[in-house]
Formats: C-alpha cells, structure tokens, sequence
C-alpha cells in the first residue's frame, strides 16, 4: 500500500465554487444538512483514526492497490504509445465506485444516520452503496430510473441480494439525472436520520470535493506505479466522464504534473452533432442543476435536455461536476469524446487483446485513448482509466452484437 | 422592496386579515387555458405566484411534477408566462405578482433579460427555490435594479445564522416552508411553525408567508392567526389534474375554494 498524500490540493473557496462554476445551489431545507455533512468531511479528514479505518478497508475489504497493467497486446494492435490500464475494474463490486461508498459510509456512521439513499445510472454506484450498507449495517434505498433498470438488470439483482430496495424512477427520461431529482425529494424529507451517498463529483457543495477526494486513491497510485513500471509520468492520462468521480480520481493528482495531459472522455452518443449524446462539456453551456453552477445540456430557456443519451447507463447525464468546468476553462483539461459505436468497438478490441471485459463507461476511455496512442512514439505513455468491469453489460452488448446458439458472435 | 408587495401587506393588516397567496404552474395545463385560471384565481387571492415550468422540479411533489410536465408538454415559454403576467397586471392593478421558480431558467436567458422583462409587465417580486442567501449574489444587484424583491425562502431546517442570512438577502416577504419536505406533503405541525416564525421575526421585520400542504379552511385560519400570509399551491393545482378538460369548472372550483379560504384568514380580535 502507498504512503497517500492527504493533503487537499486546489481546494475550492469556502462556499465549494471552483472558479465561477460550483456553488451550493440548494433549497433551503437541504442548506444545513450539506453543512453538516461539509463540517463532519473536514473533521474526519483532518482525523488520522478516519483515514486508518478508510484505507484499512480500501486495503482489505476492496483490494487495493489496484494494479497498473501494461497492456502489451493491445499496444502492438494499436501501435504507437505505450498503453497502460489503471485497473479500477478489479476493485471490489467491479469498479471504481466503492473508493467513493466506503468514505461516504464512513462519514454517515461517524454523523449518527442509520439509513442511506442513493441515485444510480448504471448500477455500480447503487452496487457499490448497497454493498457498504451491508457491511455497516445501515438500511438503503437506492433511485434508479426504470429505463436504467431495463438496461442494467444484473445490478438491480445484486443490489436486491445485498438488501438494498431499489426503488424505480418514472418521471422524466426515468434515466440518471432523474433519479437523483427523486433522491433529493426524498432526502428533503428525511434527512434528519438519511445519509444521501451521492455518487459522482457533482452536485451541491460539498459532494464534488469530498467525492474526488475519495477518488484520488486512483491518481495517486496510478502515478506512483507508472513511474516505477515505466520509469517516468505518462504524456497522457484518459479517463470516461459522467458526473467526473473516475475522471477526478485518476486525473486530478496529475494536476500539477505540466507534462501530463489530461483527458476527459465524454459520451458521443450518435455522434455530437446529432444531438443525441451526453458531452455536456464539449456542446453544453454553463447552468444550474442538482445543486452546482457548471456545465449541462439545456435549450435557450434552461429546460434540460431531454434528448441526453449514451449506451452506457453511468454516461447519460445532462450534466457534469463542476470542477472538470473549471479545469477546461483553465485549459488544463482536454476533452474529447467516443460515440456508441466506438465505444462498442473498443470494448470487443480490449476484450479479444488483452482478456478483459471492460464496461461500456470505460470504453469510451478506451476509445479515445487508442486513438491518442496510434498518433504517438513508442516510446511515449498513454494512461487510461479503466474504471469498471463489462459484466453488466454484457446484457447490453448481447442485444447489440446479436447472439447465436452456437455462441458465435 | 417592491412597493406593491408592501401595500399589499398594509392592505391585509388594515382589514385584520392575512394576504392570501395562490400558486399555479404558467401554461398549465395549456397556455390558453392557464391565463384564464390564472385570471380567474387572480380575483380572489392577494398574491399570485406563477410558477415557471421546469425539467426538473427537485423540490416539488408529484401534483407540480405534473404541472411542469404539462406545461412544457404544451410548449410554454417565457414569453407566455410574461403575457399571462402582464394580463393579470392589466386586470389586477393591485394584487402581487411573483415569479417562482427554479435558477436554471433565469440563469440561461440571463437574469438582466429575465429582470428587465419582467419588471416591464408588471412584477413585482421573484422567488427561485435552488438560489440560497450565498448564491443570491449572482441576481440580488440586478433584481434590485429592476425593483424586483427576490423572496427567500426558510424552513424548519434553517438555523439562526441562516435566518439572519435570509434576513439581509431577502426581500418582498418571507417564505416559510412549513415542513422539511417537497410541495404537496402533508402541513408540519402548528405549534412548531409558530415558534418558528416567532424566531425569525426576531431577525427580520419582513413579512412572513407560510406555505407547503395548506389544503383546508381549519388549516389556513390556524396560521393566519400568526402568520402575515398563507401559500396554496398543491391544492391549487390538483384541481387542474382532476379536471383536464371543463375550463369553466376548474375556473369556479378555484374561485370557490380561493374564496372559502381568504375567508377563514381574518384574525380574531
Ligand atoms: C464503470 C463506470 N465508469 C464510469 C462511470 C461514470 O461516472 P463518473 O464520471 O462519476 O466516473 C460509471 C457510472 O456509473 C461507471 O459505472
């Protein structure tokens, strides 16, 4: 296990704004419960006893350090820059996810709350706290929209195995953004004894700097491993962004490592101009929603899009964490995007290359980050973030590819 | 403060009662149909609070989901919640007008346009759920500017620091949220609420309206007993649900029941 640094770097202002974007865009009933679980985040940071018990269980229970894997196969097929996969995917519950859930869960015990909410896309999020509440025993309810339901169903299964009730969200697109307009209904309601584990880094004040916090575990190790593997930093880091938990858990560590670009991979959907596609980064504007003042996809009047789409479930999200708008805006992040079909592509590549199944969300990163290495030396590094595992997409992907009897493909 | 909202208060104070606030969705549940509810319900309360239709109502229940839903279904946009602002100004030159609703609209037609036209058809103040004391700097100077009063909203939740925070942001009244919950929930409790706003008055001398689940005569005649006005939104607007398509019998069901409940809002003396 590596000595991780515990200091907060580019720590927002004291209302949680990165720049102009962020903020604490709340209603007012919700104003003091974010205070308290902000209160209660800095002074479990600054105790020693918080992060003993965080990363004896980010040891022990989830599996890390997880591996830097120097992806050979796919390198020759790909044939440029040296490719290397942070293997977030190898985490406990199968992506990155629980860094996040076990620090959230922690904080909620050390607060007193005996129950905890979520909203899930994809599912992992919603695995991932289903499965801390297990562990702590707390009671869970997780908000999850009833087309993410169709697409995602193992998770719904697993996360009803663990206890958890998951509850179907209808209104809307019944996706993502959605169930997190349901979550915060509901925790309105309830937040006296309800810990709400939101789970990317956005959201109000103090969800998108606690989150990333949680998540720099990644970078740091990620960091430390490629400079003992490949004997130097990489040229480019790459991470998939749907709220920007992965992508601030790999990237945001580099922060201040000026030879490293940094790359933050939306989803294309059917291509970004068709309108159909998640890039709130690269085609949306600056607005205000789920508590933060960053960047969605909204039309001249500020309804949000309803048109938002991607094939991965934890991607198709109108909106995106402040902070990944103010590193675009400073110029020290990239953006780029991979459409459905890329995505698709990459995930089949990886899966044949290198014998691991990635999930949709990371191969989008996938995607861009093969297409970044073909266009580099071969003694350059590209890093790319492989935030969870293909298993519950397999679904998904059956559907798309087609499937017969006989196990072809 | 808008001059208008303190008359109207004054008024209130005057006839020994508490004003009556009405909530209703704009373009619910058409343009057309909504500028006559509006008219109609306009008539009988002392403040109209016309809701802008947004995607994403967090902090609303199901019946003003809906509401949103159906409006924006019907293509309601800016410029019909401002016509439907303006036909109430030109038909109600004293009552209150206040646009309620969430930042993000504002936000991206820019609070200086929102302002200006608003101001220009006649209202009179602007209440946005998701934009609390600390973020109210991003529209207080412009809202000012145009002689809107950005009403701000406390709850049960709000502790001293954020009354007092309320207090120096706000403006127009005070809107206390009467339970920690979503709009449309079951009233909190009497007691709680008035030593609540006992509170607040301590720090602010504005007016103080209490809203969230006021459905019933009993129900607003308890807090005009203690509170200077009572919201009615839920109520309001579940009788456009059960009755989608008889303009006329939605225009009379509020009528009747906006009538029913300024009359139990006269103190005792
Ligand atoms: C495996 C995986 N990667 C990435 C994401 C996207 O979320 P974020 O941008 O917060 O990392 C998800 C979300 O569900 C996910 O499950």
């Amino acid at each position: 296990m590596i000595d991780y640094d515990l200091s907060i770097k580019h720590a927002p202002d004291e209302g949680g704004h990165f720049g102009e974007y962020g903020g604490r865009f709340a209603a007012e009933t919700l104003m003091q419960p974010l205070k308290e679980i902000e209160d209660a985040f800095f002074s479990a940071w600054a105790d020693p006893s918080f992060h003993e018990e965080r990363l004896d269980l980010l040891k022990n229970y989830v599996g890390r350090a997880t591996p830097l894997y120097h992806a050979k196969q796919l390198t020759a097929e790909v044939g440029g820059a040296q490719i290397y996969l942070k293997r977030e995917d190898l985490n406990h519950t199968g992506a990155h996810k629980v860094n996040n859930t076990i620090g959230q869960a922690l904080l909620a015990r050390r607060m007193g709350k005996k129950k905890v909410i979520a909203e899930t896309g994809a599912g992992q999020h919603g695995v991932a706290t289903a499965t801390v509440a297990a562990m702590f025993n707390m009671q869970c309810d997780i908000y999850m929209g009833r087309e993410d339901i169709r697409r995602q169903a193992p998770n719904v299964f697993r996360m009803k195995l663990l206890g958890a009730n998951v509850i179907p969200v209808d209104s809307g697109n019944a996706t993502l953004k959605d169930a997190v307009n349901e979550a915060l209904r509901v925790w309105v309601a309830s937040c006296e004894d309800t810990y709400y584990i939101f789970g990317t880094a956005a959201g109000p004040h103090p969800f998108p700097l606690m989150v990333r916090q949680f998540h720099t575990v990644i970078g740091q190790e990620a960091r430390k491993q490629c400079l003992e593997q490949a004997g130097r930093l990489p040229d480019v880091a790459v991470a998939c962004v749907g709220g920007g938990s992965n992508a601030m858990g790999l990237l945001h560590p580099m922060w201040d490592d000026e030879e490293v670009r940094l790359v933050a991979v939306e989803a294309g959907g059917h291509g970004l101009n068709s309108g159909e596609h998640a890039a709130s980064l690269a085609k949306g504007k600056p607005g205000i929603i789920h508590g933060s003042l960053s960047y969605v996809l909204a039309d001249n009047e500020g309804q949000i899009s309803a048109d938002a789409h991607s094939i991965s479930a934890g991607l198709d999200y109108p909106g995106v964490g402040p902070e990944l708008a103010f590193m675009m805006k400073q110029g020290r992040l990239d953006l780029d995007s991979a459409t459905d079909d890329e995505a698709l592509e990459a995930f089949q590549i990886l899966t044949k290359a290198e014998g691991i199944i990635p999930a949709l969300e990371s191969s989008h990163a996938l995607a861009a980050g093969m297409r970044i290495a073909a266009t580099m030396e071969q003694d350059q590094v590209v890093l790319i973030n492989l935030s969870g595992r293909g298993d519950k997409d397999l679904g998904t992907v059956m559907d798309l590819l087609g499937f017969d009897d006989e196990g072809k493909s | 403060m808008s001059k208008r909202l303190a008359e109207v208060f004054a008024r209130c104070e005057a006839e020994n009662r508490s004003a009556l606030v009405g909530y209703l969705t704009a373009g619910d549940p058409s343009v057309e149909t909504s500028e006559k509810l509006m008219l109609g319900l306009a008539e009988h309360i002392d403040i109209i609070e016309i809701g802008l239709p947004f995607s994403d109502p967090m902090a609303d229940g199901p019946v003003i989901q809906a509401a949103s839903e159906r409006a924006l279904a019907a293509g309601t946009h800016f410029d019909d919640v401002l016509h439907i602002a303006m036909r109430i100004r030109e038909k109600y030159p004293n009552i209150g007008i206040v646009l309620m609703g969430y930042a993000n609209v504002p936000y991206t037609i820019g609070f200086e346009a929102f302002a200006q036209r608003a101001s220009a058809v006649g209202v009179d103040g602007v209440l946005l759920v998701d934009i609390p004391a600390e973020e109210s700097a991003l529209c207080a100077d412009i809202f000012k500017q145009h002689d809107l009063s950005q009403i701000m909203l406390l709850a049960p939740t709000s502790t001293e620091e954020r009354i007092q925070l309320a207090a120096d942001a706000g403006d127009g009244f005070i809107y206390y949220v009467s339970l920690a919950g979503i709009t449309g929930a079951e009233m909190g409790e009497v007691a709680k609420i008035k030593d609540k706003l006992s509170l607040i008055r301590q720090y602010s001398k504005l007016p103080i309206c209490v809203g969230f689940g006021v459905k019933t005569t009993e129900q607003a005649a308890d807090l005009a007993s203690f509170a200077d006005g009572v919201v009615v939104g839920s109520y309001f607007v579940s009788q456009i649900t059960s009755n989608t398509n008889a303009e006329d019998v939605i225009v009379d069901n509020l009528s009747t029941s906006a009538s029913a409940l300024a009359s139990a809002m006269y103190k005792a003396i």
